[in-house]
């Protein structure tokens, strides 16, 4: 599949605020039939979804959390599509970074802030090289990226796989890993909230105590200053103009005397760096560990998701991975309430990516004219 | 004109009319051709010839007028009516699927077979070699497409339209890729089909190729017919006129100056193009301060090959290329612009010389983005980024004056001149303009020639490639004839005889 | 040596079985992009299609039926795919992406309406029959778990895959509508001046496609196992579509290329089960490996259908 950039600049030209939101409400049209098909009341499930989101600090602190990963992975998807590349692999990334992030919180006795710093640096690396080894053999061998970073995640999966069976790192027979230390761990308060004053003090103070019973951490401020970052990245540095003009017309770029073999591999390493930093993020302030994985767990995938719906930009993404975490976690409570089946979210992500990528039908229906 | 049969009208298209929009692209637009003659329709580009063409072949929709074939009226709703009703069309981009044969190029669409959808490739070979016959037409059935020369491919095209019973033929610009030697057997195909009764439309804008082969010629001007002429009865100069609705001269104004010191040296360079073989092959040339180099030669003769390793674009296998006397050869495209100073205005514009996405601005500083004052560090100054665009749109005449609308947005007229604002204020010592004023109309046309003579003017060193050999007297100095990957004769031009530079281009020496 | 032979034997027969899905599955692949589509929804018209097979032969009984509902459950994804692709000019790759969350998103909703919730289907009451031990009898023409047994002794959809290679190759290369297509792939511009319907051709491939992507899950979940469930298929479309590649977008490429993952599926397992000390998860990752190298190896010197992921609109003529 070297396809030749099969014009993917369409996708960030073509989409506006304006169609992403017809595409979501669409989308959530296209819910509700698949709900009523089924034999649900759509506005019961739909409030099942938002209640699910709104009627506990807790749970709107749940959405946070879910959407701290997404965001970031639909950062790395979105800066490398500006480069004109698609990164399946931010899923394999994602892994690799929170292997990483886990084996140095685990195996490092370090002060508290610089734990985490070196964890996630770690990890980023890491998987910024993961995903670097794509850009080079796309650069070196024309291997197209989608193919290599498909076959990339699966080695991210058993690779990790592999470590939480090694007798230093995973507890034998859990398929899980050993906790990192408390020093790289990321949570609010992870500690003092099983103290006496800390079970007191949520005790007492109802709404703080509620959103505590979460596993809050700083994550989400990582997320926004990683958006703000990919967006000066993108638009005010001399380096995004060389990867979008990489991006959008690689011969030309070349013909200005922009190395395009360089930017294809500096793009997917950062690309790789920020899905690392999902997945480190993820251990250090939520999971703590890894443990065996049997299939892939979708935060790249989500990520492209996020990406695609967030109109590829930094300020898109972090819009596009709330909504996104509000309706996976909004979503898992429509089973309880109307007993209907959670994945009708995955068939109306589905449905708005379908839609995003149809900005042609969208004005169809809208009634405008086709040009 | 000894085969026309006037009594016979095989195509008569009245008062067409095609509207894009609010575009009027044909406007009451009146073509008859007889049965056995050659029409040439002759017009600049977007004159609306091939959108006239393209409703005959049913590519299109008129707006209005009606069509007759062979005396009825026809409704040509799409491809397949016209060639139901015996209109075959060879455009100007051949459409060939590469790694098929010729045969199977010829009957897709209209397959040969045992019955049940199965292909009888046995057969179908038989009648593309009894029809190669017929009409003169020789090709080897069984070759694959991609592996023939390009006047073979134009045959293959005219098979594939006599194939389906074509019996008037439409040729999209037949020249603009042919050797000398292949324009001549096309002149001989020409006569072949009219003998046998067919008819010729042929779509051009090259005046000699109009007086070699046509009956008679109808001139289009923005849309409109401006009138139908006997080509034994006008003079080159006259078609011109009508063409572009003024007098032209063909000439470009420029005083002598004596060329300065040797900037550019090639000696015995060899480049091999994407498919390994050596297209450039032992070249030879200096270019001099202050002088005008131009290289004639049909497309496909190392030129592309050229021009990108001497711009870095592509490894040169052997030889070597001096700048100053400095070996410059294999250095990268950056190192090409910055150290060695040269500029560049590349032949194909949309792949290699402007990013559509990018607005005016942004394509304004493709090369220089990286140094002050466009930036600081990593940091773009959009200011002073904005500042510049409008600047150089004033000075350089691009409209719309708008730097913040994406390059795709403005004309091709336009475009390059975006692209010349570019090179020239980059301020190089040599400048290489490649085919600088392919599609672009006259007026335009004009102004990159005063250009390039403008920078002559001022000491650069300037190599002009281009396969319009008009536009190579016109312009340059000196006249470097370019065959097979190599120089085979360099001529003053002033003296230069333009037959002469001709039977050079097609392999024929001094 | 016996022994030799009966792990030989248990090994290639494992290959055919494990190579059966991604075969039809890259067939599919090949009829798409043959016709300038790109469809990297594979793994999710493959995945709906697995639960498709399964549920269909869990409710009606017969494996059968439950291919044909995989075949149709796979070609209505194809069918969406193509509305997007082909009439309205979609980027190939994001609706690509997009069916990937439909497919499996469709199979777990309704996975969780018919079998009260679960993610998985109930074993089906008949996997794919052998079809020589149906003509011949159980053992009569082969020594059971001899050689000869465990390599040729396979389900129906063994036998069918290789088929199908064989009549997509023929229908390819051999026939009208095979010619018609790989010239739409290669310049549509050029056969819709000859009057073929490029529309026509595309909508067929792609929705081919996805029957072909749906066998194959269904290949998975009613004969090498005999149910579905939400991990069944994880990754292998995506596999099936780099053999495709590593085929060189040929029908008979594409089989050797699924027989060589297939291979290294089969020997993994086989050193599984004979408890050989090599960490599975090393192990499982040779196949990726595999083709990454291969990949690097080969993919210069192989061209892909020229109008590849390019939109053809005939509005831009």
């Amino acid at each position: 599949m070297k396809v030749d950039g099969p014009g993917l600049e369409k996708i960030f030209s073509n989409g506006s605020l304006g169609l992403t939101m017809v595409a979501v409400i669409l989308g959530f049209l296209v819910g509700a039939v698949v709900l009523l098909v089924a034999g649900f009341n759509p506005l019961e499930a739909y409030m099942a979804i938002l209640k699910g989101i709104f009627s506990k600090p807790k749970y709107m602190s749940y959405v946070i959390i879910y959407s701290t990963p997404l965001i970031i992975t639909g950062l790395s998807v979105a800066f490398a599509l500006r480069t004109g590349l698609f990164n399946i692999g931010a899923e394999g990334q994602y892994i690799v970074g929170a292997m990483t992030a886990a084996m140095a919180g685990y195996f490092f006795h370090l002060p508290m802030v610089v734990h985490v710093l070196v964890c996630v640096i770690l990890a980023a690396l890491a998987a910024g090289m993961w995903g670097g080894i794509a850009g080079y053999i796309k650069a070196r061998f024309g291997v197209h990226e989608v193919i290599s970073t498909i076959m990339l995640n699966w080695i991210a999966l058993y690779l990790s796989n592999w470590a939480v069976t090694l007798k230093s790192f995973g507890k034998q027979g859990t398929g899980k890993s050993y906790a990192i230390r408390e020093t790289a761990r990321i949570d609010l308060f992870g500690e003092w909230k099983i103290t006496e004053p800390g079970i007191e003090f949520m005790r007492s103070h109802s709404f703080l105590g509620d959103i505590l019973k979460s596993p809050v951490n700083i994550g989400i401020l990582v997320a926004i200053i990683l958006a703000v970052l990919v967006w000066i990245v993108l638009n005010k540095t001399t380096l995004g103009y060389e990867l979008r003009a990489v991006g959008f017309n690689p011969h030309a770029a070349e013909y200005a005397g922009i190395n395009v073999n360089q930017s294809i591999i500096t793009s997917m390493v950062i690309s790789g760096g920020l899905a690392g930093t999902a997945g480190a993020l993820q251990v250090l302030g939520v999971s703590h560990r890894i443990a065996k994985l049997a299939a892939m767990e979708g935060y790249g995938f989500d990520g492209i998701a996020v990406s695609l719906i967030g109109n590829n930009t930094g300020p898109g993404s972090v819009l596009a991975g709330f909504l996104f975490g509000g309706l996976k976690y909004g979503g898992s409570k429509i089973q309880d309430v109307v007993g209907a089946p959670t994945e009708v979210i995955n068939i109306m992500v589905g449905t708005i990516i379908l839609f995003v990528a149809m900005p042609g039908l969208i004005r169809l229906l809208l009634g405008f004219k086709k040009r | 004109m000894e085969f026309i049969d006037f009594s016979h009208k095989a195509v008569e298209m009245i008062d067409i009319v095609k509207k894009f929009g609010d575009f009027t692209a044909n406007d009451r637009i009146n073509l008859t051709v007889h049965r056995g003659e050659v029409h040439a329709l002759l017009g600049e580009n977007g004159a609306g010839k091939t959108t006239l063409m393209n409703i005959l072949y049913g590519l299109y929709r008129p707006s209005g007028g009606c069509i007759r074939i062979d005396g009825r009226p026809v409704d040509i709703k799409d491809p397949i009516t016209a060639i139901r009703n015996g209109i075959g069309m060879v455009h100007q981009h051949f459409m060939l699927v590469e790694p098929f044969t010729v045969t199977q190029n010829i009957i897709l669409g209209n397959e040969i077979t045992k019955g049940l959808g199965i292909l009888d490739l046995g057969r179908a070979e038989k009648e593309v070699a009894r029809l190669s016959e017929q009409y003169g037409l020789a090709v080897d059935p069984k070759a694959l497409v991609q592996d023939l020369s390009v006047g073979s491919q134009q045959r293959v095209e005219i098979l594939k339209a006599l194939y389906r019973g074509a019996q008037i033929l439409i040729l999209d610009e037949p020249t603009a890729v042919l050797t000398p030697h292949e324009i001549g057997e096309l002149v001989i195909i020409i006569r072949n089909l009219t003998g046998q009764g067919k008819s010729i439309i042929m779509i051009t804008h090259k005046l000699r190729e109009i007086k070699q082969m046509a009956d008679f010629c109808t001139i289009i001007r923005q849309g409109r017919h401006i009138n139908t002429v006997d080509v034994n009865q006008v003079t080159r100069a006259e078609l011109a006129a009508r063409m572009v609705g003024r007098d032209i001269s063909f000439k470009v104004t420029k005083q002598d100056r004596t060329p300065g010191e040797i900037v550019l040296e090639i000696q015995d360079l060899v480049v091999k193009d994407s498919r390994g073989i050596r297209v450039v092959n032992g070249l030879n040339f200096q270019l001099k301060r202050g002088e005008i180099l131009g290289i004639a030669g049909v497309d496909g003769n190392g030129q592309t090959e050229l021009i990108e390793a001497l711009t870095g674009l592509r490894k040169a296998g052997a030889g070597s290329i001096r700048v100053h006397g400095k070996d410059v050869m294999n250095q990268t495209p950056g190192k090409m612009i910055h150290v060695h100073k040269i500029g560049h205005i590349p032949e194909d514009r949309r792949k290699r010389g402007l990013i559509f996405e990018f607005d005016v601005a942004e394509n304004l500083i493709l090369e220089t983005y990286f140094e002050p004052p466009f930036s600081k560090g990593f940091i773009l100054n959009h200011r002073i980024i904005q500042a510049h665009a409008q600047n150089l749109m004033e000075k350089f005449d691009v409209r719309p004056r708008d730097p913040k609308l994406p390059a795709k947005a403005l004309s091709g007229g336009n475009q390059q001149k975006m692209i010349i604002a570019r090179e020239v204020t980059n301020d190089p010592d040599i400048l290489i303009a490649a085919q600088p004023t392919r599609g672009l109309d006259v007026g335009a046309v004009e102004y990159v020639h005063q250009t390039l003579v403008a920078e002559r003017n001022q000491g650069k060193a300037v190599l002009l490639v281009s396969f319009e050999l008009d536009e190579i007297l016109n312009v340059s100095d000196r006249i470097a004839v370019i065959f097979e990957g190599k120089i085979v004769g360099i001529l003053n031009a002033d003296t230069a005889d333009e037959q002469q530079i001709g039977l050079m281009m097609a392999g024929g020496g001094l | 040596m016996e022994s030799f032979i009966g792990d030989l034997g248990f090994i290639i027969g494992t290959t055919l079985m494990v190579s059966t899905p991604l075969i039809f599955t890259a067939l599919g692949g090949v009829i798409t992009e043959r016709s300038g589509v790109v469809n990297i929804g594979l793994e999710g018209m493959m995945y709906f299609g697995a639960f498709a097979g399964a549920a269909g032969a869990y409710f009606s009984g017969s494996p059968w039926v439950g291919l044909l509902c995989a075949a149709l459950g796979g070609g209505i994804l194809g069918l969406v795919h193509a509305v997007a692709c082909v009439s309205f000019c979609a980027e190939q790759i994001v609706s690509g992406i997009a069916v990937n969350f439909l497919g499996p998103g469709a199979a777990l909703f309704i996975s969780r309406m018919l079998f009260d919730g679960s993610t998985q289907t109930l074993t089906v009451p008949n996997k794919m029959p052998l079809p020589l031990n149906f003509l011949f009898g159980e053992g009569k023409l082969f020594a059971s778990s001899g050689f000869m047994d465990l390599v040729f002794n396979r389900f129906a959809t063994v036998y069918l895959a290789f088929f199908m290679v064989v009549v997509v190759w023929f229908a390819l290369y051999k026939t009208k509508a095979g010619m018609r297509l790989r010239a739409v792939g290669e310049n549509p511009e050029a056969a819709n001046t000859l009057g073929i319907s490029v529309t026509k051709i595309r909508y067929t491939a792609v929705v081919l496609s996805g029957v072909f992507a749906g066998l194959g899950g269904a290949a998975m979940s009613i004969a090498v196992v005999s149910r579905f469930s939400n991990t069944l298929i994880s990754g292998h479309g995506f596999i099936a579509l780099a053999a495709m590649i590593f085929g060189k977008w040929k029908p008979q490429g594409a089989l050797l290329a699924c027989l060589l993952f297939g291979s290294a599926k089969g020997f993994e397992i086989f050193l599984g089960a004979k408890g050989v000390p090599v960490p599975g998860d090393i192990l499982a990752m040779l196949p990726y490996v595999l083709t990454i190298v291969i990949l690097v190896g080969v993919v210069g010197k192989t061209t892909p259908p020229k109008a590849i992921g390019k939109i053809f609109d005939k509005g831009n003529l």
